[in-house]
């Protein structure tokens, strides 16, 4: 049906063509049809002649409107020799165009010329048309083991409003299996390559169809949807994810499937399925992953050097025609290599499209996660797209983040340019976020001490609740009892060094006067001690420690004595002017005792404490 | 100059912290240490496969997590699911036990809340892990409250690492144990509390701590409804709670009455009514079918053999096989030592608290011995019990070294303190090699607790971590290599049938079709409907040509079976093949084992029954492998998995076709062919 539709549109086109419509004049055109894959790119070179009267600035450009409905990138050049291609850096801008008085079925566009073409001037520039989905399988169902043929249509003449002069075609096709092609007048065959022309002098809108069908069991790669999340982090990374929905876009499979052929004959390797994509990534991309909804893809490998990334992923079956899939892929990237600042602004510069290699996308939305706070955002694109704005509320976000949202349909690998996303953002933002967590966990600490310092009984009169409380009040008594007697020990500790350093210097009188200052000190602590000590034994909840407590007071009153007395003795000794060792042997006794009595205490302190 | 050190250690002083403080400092460290432990142990699967949902029901669990994330409680509570037990369906919102989801959504939600953009997958992956730090820390106090904080410190740390509970709590086994080994445990520690409190708050926890345990695992009350008062199984806590009644009502009399012969008098005629009226109200009951006789799951953890007679559809569930002695020793190593010491210091120290865990451990010991899973439960009691003895142990032969050491040092003083004088009791009637004794005990418990690390770590990470999803082998150069086939196969189900295919697979299988494929299936893991899975049974063990009516009677687009011919995987439909005809047989007469079998061995070789030969089953799994070479130097159609060459190689299909076969040919699914008896009407029409 589709041929015949096309033939027919053909023919009425070539009936209808009014003569000359313009005065200039096509004076060369070679065309390049690539067949190499599933996307088909013609590439023309034509050389404009102004034969009229006035200088002309635009060329109109024509493809039949069914064609058109497939073309999905168009640009214009400079003729340069061995450019294939290459994404000129200069190239032309096109705009769809209607003119008056043409035939209708076809698609106008107007490529505007660096300079006007002056009168008898010619200029020769290069065209690229990349179409998708123009190839038909034919037969449209295939075994597994099959080889997937498709067909091709396109008019042997340049379709074109303007005289074209001399003219050549040639189909490059990927295998020199040919089932079948039209014969014209001067047609040739070279190994994969199918030549037509030279046709000389012919009329405006003049076309010739032509039908070729070839082997092409190239993968047909089509993503009916790629949904790519750029999310920028200026903690240094740029995040990329991209969701795929694949199918396979040739020969529909038919009859039963096996897994035994391709097994067993290694030859025979399921000619036309997708076994594996490779995307190349950019340099530096780390942090790869490749899963899908249910989980990890285990196969899948990273190559790559300073240069590039190749990432080679199979998906989880062989894809016959027709048949889906979908998975996600996701990297990051160093913030340098992609964030710029200019004027003040920062902008993002990333590639707009699939990094998947052949691959043809129906539908792309690329969304632009810019980090919360960024205001004043603006698009630079290479291409017409829809775009809009949407908040993305994503980690420890408030407000949500801005995202800029791209749409553009029918994508070919010649779209993979660079675009720019320019926005404001203060750098002190970026503290937010840190300061939150900081914040967070010191209010979480804070609510600990609070919880647990604040009274949260209910009844404030329950026996239970008043013995606790009396119990917290002894408690801080013994703790009181505790430092004194830590203190006692302290200025005995004095006394002790006091002793030392008469024995040494013999000065007896500075060790009476530390002495006495023991003994204020020491008389204010027992002071101290006295109203706890009764408030203790008043206290019903201290009855069963207050034995142990007033042991402790006891035996450390004992203590004291007897260091009194061996002070005592010692000075008394020194007085005296006794021998050294007489005072050892006096001593020696009660400094038994002391140490047993002060053994005693230090065990009767640490009970205390652990109260 | 000289005062400078003493006032430096007078600071290094107003730091040091008393002992009381060093202690709680330890303490608090070693359970923070020991809660991040539990729950980065149960990290191997995620870092040996990835972070994934393990399993069976917990795709199931996952599905209906999302649907309640995605539609709110109320549609949850009133989900029908059309796309299990076709044409049947699951009124799933009323026959599940909604505690993990509950769970598992809250987590989501207060995460969200926070901000902290999560995806409920990672939730639900690391929800049980989550849980079984909470376990530890229950532990702790549970242990606390039956003997002292040492043996709280130890339970924690044992029950953390223990591979019984590892079992069903590595992230990604998002099951019902998960969260309800922690709500037991929970449950039972705060009824101890409450027991030894008295308080009022405590009990009121414990009610609602069962409340959640129960609607996490088991008697949730939708569904359950008059259960508890109706079925058998529950007679015995009616009884208990009756005579409760009873005896609390007759202390009340005795207090009411001074005189203790009339209340002899009236104990006897209380007590004799009592047990008649009971007597009666049960017998009526059970005549009358108002109370329903036990189940047989019930009677299968009396007499482990009942299942396997009776009830094959329990019987063929392998978590329900009674426990080997090797598994209770891979699952509790050293504590299968240490529970029985761990009963004799309980023994030795009774108290309700003791008397509870003893109970609980010895009939929970008792009811792992019948089923495997249910070593789950004794894990707890296991550890705590363990615990008690390690820690009293330890306990005893410390203070024997430390007093010791303190005699050393204060040389012939005169001990002092309370502590003290039991140590020099024990000094005074110590040998020489005491000291030495107790080093070499000491170092003997340390030697064993490590032997434990190290057995329950090589356990999580060999044997408890694998997805079983996911199958990982040793390559031929010592490589891992990993069969990804379910995935494979179910996402090909997913992307490349109609969205309203109905695939029929044997049960096991049911969940990951739905959670994972999204396609309908026949039946399912919730085995509620015996008849629906007996027919399947039936299918395939019939011919092709008989099961092609059931196929089509059921509406069935796609077929779907496991074969681990080529790999040598051994958990497939082969396998468990008997037990298809079993369960159809037992629906359905017509299916009879021995037709399956030669001389009662079953087998799949050239010897194999001819009805084995050539039904559904075998064809099916079969289909094209007589043409394969799967191992180097022996015939095509070798199975790896049985180590026989098959018997049937020229498998013909009439009614179905291979749609898909994963890269290993583990799940192998077939399209139903339309019926074709109407050729001509077709030629006519559309020729």
């Amino acid at each position: 049906m589709g041929i015949s539709r096309f033939v027919l549109l053909v023919f009425t086109i070539s009936m209808l063509a009014s003569p000359a419509l313009s005065d200039l004049v096509l004076s060369k055109v070679d065309r390049r049809i690539y067949l190499t894959s599933h996307i088909v790119r013609i590439s023309s070179t034509l050389e404009v002649e102004n034969a009229g009267p006035e200088t002309v600035s635009k060329v109109l450009l024509a493809f039949p409107d069914l064609q058109a409905q497939n073309l999905a990138y168009l640009m214009a050049s400079p003729h340069e020799a061995k450019a294939k291609f290459k994404v000129s850096v200069v190239s032309f801008p096109i705009d769809v165009v209607k003119p008056e008085d043409m035939p209708p079925g076809v698609t106008f566009y107007s490529v505007s010329l660096p300079q006007g073409l002056t009168v008898g001037a010619s200029f020769t520039f290069d065209v690229l048309a990349v179409f998708t989905h123009a190839l038909r399988p034919m037969p449209e169902q295939i075994g597994q083991a099959d080889i997937q043929l498709v067909l091709y249509q396109d008019s042997a003449y340049y379709l074109s409003p303007y005289v074209v002069k001399v003219q050549s075609l040639s189909l490059k096709l990927p295998d020199s299996r040919i089932e079948s092609y039209t014969t014209l007048e001067s047609t040739k065959v070279q190994g994969s390559e199918i030549k037509y022309g030279p046709y000389e002098n012919l009329p405006a809108f003049s076309s010739s169809p032509i039908t070729v069908h070839f082997q092409n069991n190239l993968p047909f790669t089509i993503a009916q949807e790629l949904v790519r999340e750029i999310e920028i982090s200026h903690w240094g990374n740029v995040l990329v994810t991209e969701h795929y929905k694949l199918i396979h876009g040739g020969a529909q499979s038919k009859g039963e499937f096996s897994r035994l052929e391709p097994q067993a004959r290694e030859n025979v390797q399921d000619p036309s399925a997708i076994r594996y994509l490779v995307a190349h990534l950019p340099p530096r991309a780390h942090s790869v992953y490749y899963r899908d909804a249910i989980g990890n893809i285990s196969t899948s490998h990273l190559r790559g050097d300073s240069k590039k990334a190749e990432l080679l992923i199979e998906p989880r079956y062989p894809m016959f025609g027709g048949w889906r899939t979908a998975f996600t892929i996701g990297y990051g990237l160093p913030l340098q290599d992609c964030l710029y600042e200019s004027e003040g602004r920062r902008f993002l510069n990333i590639t707009f499209s699939s990094p998947v290699i052949e691959l043809v996308i129906d539908t792309l939305i690329v969304k632009v996660v810019l980090p919360e706070g960024s205001s004043d955002i603006s698009v630079a694109a290479p291409f017409f797209m829809k775009q809009w704005q949407e908040t993305k509320i994503s980690h420890l976000d408030i407000v949500g983040r801005p995202v800029v949202v791209l749409e553009k349909t029918n994508l070919v690998p010649e779209h993979n340019q660079y675009f720019q996303v320019y926005y404001k953002f203060n750098r002190l933002s970026m503290l937010r976020e840190p300061l939150m967590l900081i914040s967070g966990i010191f209010l979480f600490f804070v609510a600990c001490i609070v919880y647990m310092h604040a009274d949260t009984s209910i009844s404030k009169f329950s026996a239970s609740y008043l013995a606790k409380q009396q119990w917290e009040e002894v408690r801080v008594a013994i703790q009181h009892v505790h430092n004194i007697i830590c203190q006692c020990l302290a200025t005995h500790d004095k006394l002790e060094a006091s002793l030392r350093d008469l024995s040494r210097t013999g000065e007896v009188q500075a060790c009476k006067a530390a002495r006495k200052s023991t003994d204020g000190l020491l008389k204010e602590l027992s002071k101290e001690l006295k109203p706890l000590m009764t408030f203790l034994q008043s206290s019903p909840s201290a009855v069963q420690v207050l034995s142990k407590v007033e042991e402790l007071v006891a035996k450390e009153r004992e203590l004291l004595e007897k260091l009194m007395a061996k002070h005592s003795t010692a000075v008394e000794a020194y007085d005296k002017k006794s021998g050294a060792r007489d005072i050892e042997s006096r001593i020696a006794l009660q400094q038994q005792k002391i140490t047993a009595l002060r053994q005693e205490v230090d065990d009767l302190l640490e009970f205390i404490d652990e109260i | 100059m000289a005062t400078m050190p003493a006032s430096a250690s007078d600071l290094l002083k107003s730091f040091k912290l008393k002992t009381k403080q060093q202690e709680l400092l330890i303490r608090v460290s070693i359970l923070c240490l020991v809660y991040i432990l539990a729950f980065i142990t149960r990290l191997f699967s995620v870092l040996r496969y990835e972070s994934m949902i393990h399993e069976f029901d917990p795709y199931f669990n996952y599905r209906t997590t999302l649907y309640l994330t995605e539609n709110g409680f109320y549609d949850f509570w009133n989900w029908f699911d059309y796309e299990s037990w076709y044409p049947l369906g699951r009124i799933v919102g009323g026959t599940l036990y909604p505690g993990l989801m509950v769970t598992a959504v809250l987590i989501y939600r207060i995460l969200r809340f926070l901000r902290f953009a999560v995806h409920i997958r990672e939730v639900c992956v690391l929800t049980a892990p989550f849980f079984a730090s909470n376990t530890t820390l229950v532990a702790y106090f549970f242990g606390k409250e039956i003997w002292d904080s040492g043996a709280g410190l130890v339970a924690a740390i044992l029950i953390a690492i223990c591979p019984g509970y590892i079992s069903r709590s590595v992230a990604g086994s998002y099951d019902n144990e998960g969260v309800a080994i922690f709500a037991l445990l929970f449950t039972f520690y705060v009824f101890v509390k409450a027991v030894n409190t008295g308080s009022l708050a405590w009990s009121l926890a414990s009610a609602f701590g069962y409340f959640y345990m129960v609607s996490a695992w088991g008697g949730y009350i939708r569904f359950v409804g008059f259960q508890h008062v109706q079925s058998g199984e529950h007679m015995a806590a009616m009884g208990v709670f009756f005579l409760m009644q009873v005896f609390y009502f007759l202390d009340w009399v005795k207090h009411m009455l001074s005189d203790t012969k009339l209340f002899q008098a009236f104990l006897r005629i209380t007590v004799t009514c009592a047990v008649a009226v009971g007597g009666i109200a049960l017998g009526l009951g059970m005549v009358s079918g108002y109370i329903s006789p036990w189940t047989g799951r019930f009677y299968s953890l009396l007499d482990p053999t009942y299942a396997k007679d009776h009830i094959p559809i329990i019987a063929s569930v392998s978590e329900h096989q009674p426990t080997a002695w090797s598994s209770f020793m891979f699952d509790f190593h050293i504590l299968l030592f240490l529970f029985p010491a761990g009963l004799y210091f309980c023994f030795k120290r009774l108290s309700d608290a003791t008397i509870f865990i003893v109970m609980y451990g010895l009939t929970s010991m008792y009811f792992a011995g019948v089923m495997v899973r249910l070593i789950l439960v004794a894990t707890p009691a296991v550890c705590l019990i363990s615990a008690i003895a390690v820690s009293a142990t330890v306990k005893n032969l410390t203070v024997l070294l430390r007093s010791k050491n303190k005699v050393v040092q204060t040389g012939s003083t005169k001990g002092s303190g309370g502590s003290k004088s039991s140590s020099k009791a024990l000094l005074d009637q110590s040998q020489p090699f005491q000291k030495n004794g107790a080093i070499a005990l000491l170092f003997g418990a340390f030697y064993l607790l490590s032997r434990y690390a190290t057995h329950c770590t090589w356990v999580t990470s060999e044997a408890y971590s694998s997805p079983s999803i996911v199958l990982a082998a040793r390559g031929a150069h010592g490589n891992r290599v990993i069969f990804d086939d379910y995935r494979e196969a179910y996402f090909w189900l997913r992307q490349n049938t109609p969205q309203d295919a109905k695939v029929m697979s044997w049960w096991d299988y049911g969940y990951q079709i739905t959670a994972m494929g999204n396609r309908t299936v026949i039946v399912d893991n919730n085995t509620w409907n015996n008849t629906h899975i007996a027919t399947v049974g039936r299918a395939m063990s019939s011919y092709e040509d008989e099961a092609i009516e059931i196929i089509r009677s059921l509406d069935v687009d796609y077929v779907l079976v496991v074969f681990g011919g080529v790999t040598g995987y051994s958990s497939d439909d082969i396998n468990k093949f008997l037990w298809m005809v079993r369960i159809g047989g037992g629906v359905f007469p017509v299916i009879k084992e021995p037709d399956y079998l030669v001389n009662g061995e079953y087998r799949v070789d050239k010897g194999a029954a001819p009805k084995m030969l050539n039904c559904l089953m075998y064809k099916l799994c079969y289909y094209r492998f007589g043409e394969m070479l799967t191992e180097y130097g022996k015939p095509p159609g070798y199975d790896r998995a049985r180590g026989v060459e098959i018997g049937n190689k020229d498998v013909k299909l009439e009614h179905l076709e291979e749609a898909f076969t994963t890269s290993n040919w583990i799940v192998r699914i077939y399209r139903v062919k339309p019926p074709n008896n109407r050729w001509w009407l077709n030629r006519y029409k559309f020729g």
